[in-house]
C-alpha cells in the first residue's frame, strides 16, 4: 500500500513520517506541494511543521497549494488523509475538517509526552485501537489550541467526531480537551499530537503512535 | 493607485491571549484604565485600476480571514 507524504516549504516532519509508514509496513510516497497529482497514492499523510513559515495563519497558505487541489478532490471520494500538528491545521483551513487551530491559551510552545484517550476506534486511522484506550505520544505546538463555536462543538460531540481527547492536562487550552478530529465519513482526521514521534522505543515514549499507520493499512486491505 | 484596506481581528467569543498578555503588560505601566485589549491584523493592497469589490470581500472573507475564529472589515481608500 502506498502512502503519500506530502512535503510543504516549511514541513519538519515528513522524513518521520515516511518513517513510520515504513515501520507501519507500508511504502512512502514523497510528494511534493507543488505537483498536480497524487501519483496514485492509496492515502496521504499531511506532516508536522511550519508550512510556509506560518505567515498569515498556520496552514493558512498550504491549504491553497496546488496538490492540496487534489487532495481536497479526493478526500471526497474517501481518501484516506491524516494531518498532524501543521497538517491538521492545513486540513481545517481546507476546509476538510471543522474548527480551527490558534495561539495557545499560555501562549507558550509546549513539548511534552501527552497521554491521550481514543474515543473513536473505527475510523481509517484508529481502527487498531479500541474505543477508551489511552496511548502516549508527543505533543509540540505554540498554535494548538483547538476552537470552534459552540454549536459546531455540540454537534462535533453529538455525531462522534472527537477521534483523540487530551488525558492528564490540556496541553494549550483546546475547547473541551479535543486534540484531534474526524470528518463524517472517518476518512479524513486531523490531530495535534505528533504518532509519527511515537513508534519505536528508542527515539519516542514508547510505540503507540504506530496504531495511526497500521489502522490505514488495514483500511486498504478491507477496501481492495 | 487605490488601496483596499482590511482589518481582520478575532471574533468576540474567541479568546485572545496576546491582547490578554498585551493588556496586562499596560497594567504594569500603570495604564490602569484599559479594559481590554483585541489584537488583529492589517492589511493593505494596492489594486490596479478600477477595485472590484465583490472580488476583494471574497480575497478578505476567504484568505485573509479565517471565517471559523475571525471577523473582517474592508475599507476602499482612493487617493
Amino acid at each position: 500500500m502506498r502512502i503519500g507524504v506530502i512535503t510543504f516549504p516549511g514541513s519538519l516532519d515528513d522524513v518521520d513520517a515516511a518513517r513510520a509508514v515504513r515501520l507501519a509496513g507500508g511504502e512512502p510516497v514523497a510528494l511534493w506541494h507543488g505537483d498536480d497529482e497524487l501519483a496514485g497514492v492509496d492515502a496521504v499523510v499531511l506532516p508536522g511543521g511550519f508550512s510556509y513559515g506560518d505567515y498569515l495563519r498556520a496552514g493558512a497558505i498550504a491549504a491553497r497549494a496546488p496538490l492540496m487541489r487534489s487532495v481536497i478532490d479526493r478526500a471526497s471520494e474517501g481518501l484516506p488523509v491524516l494531518g498532524i500538528c501543521n497538517g491538521f491545521q492545513v486540513l481545517c483551513e481546507a476546509g476538510l475538517l471543522p474548527g480551527a487551530l490558534t495561539r495557545n491559551s499560555h501562549l507558550h510552545f509546549r513539548n511534552r509526552d501527552q497521554g491521550l484517550l481514543v474515543e473513536r476506534a473505527d475510523t481509517a486511522w484508529t481502527s487498531s485501537f479500541t474505543t477508551g484506550q489511552q496511548i502516549v505520544v508527543p505533543v509540540k505546538n505554540g498554535e494548538g489550541r483547538y476552537v470552534a463555536a459552540d454549536a459546531d462543538l455540540d454537534r462535533l460531540e453529538g455525531e462522534g467526531r472527537v477521534v483523540v481527547r487530551y488525558v492528564g492536562g490540556n496541553p494549550n487550552g483546546s475547547s473541551r480537551d479535543i486534540a484531534g478530529v474526524a470528518s463524517e465519513d472517518g476518512r479524513v482526521v486531523g490531530l495535534m499530537p505528533h504518532p509519527e514521534h511515537a513508534v519505536e522505543e528508542l527515539t519516542g515514549p514508547g510505540t503507540d503512535g504506530l496504531g495511526f499507520f497500521t489502522s490505514v493499512l488495514a483500511a486498504l486491505v478491507v477496501a481492495a | 493607485m487605490p488601496e483596499v484596506v482590511v482589518d481582520v481581528v478575532l471574533k468576540p467569543e474567541i479568546s485572545d491571549p496576546q491582547g490578554q498578555a498585551v493588556l496586562g503588560a499596560l497594567g504594569r505601566l500603570g495604564h490602569s484604565g484599559i479594559r481590554s485589549v483585541r489584537q488583529g491584523k492589517h492589511f493593505v493592497l494596492e489594486v490596479d485600476g478600477e477595485p472590484d469589490e465583490a472580488e476583494l470581500r471574497q480575497i478578505a472573507e476567504t484568505l485573509l480571514a479565517n471565517p471559523v475564529i475571525e471577523d473582517v472589515e474592508l475599507q476602499l481608500r482612493t487617493n
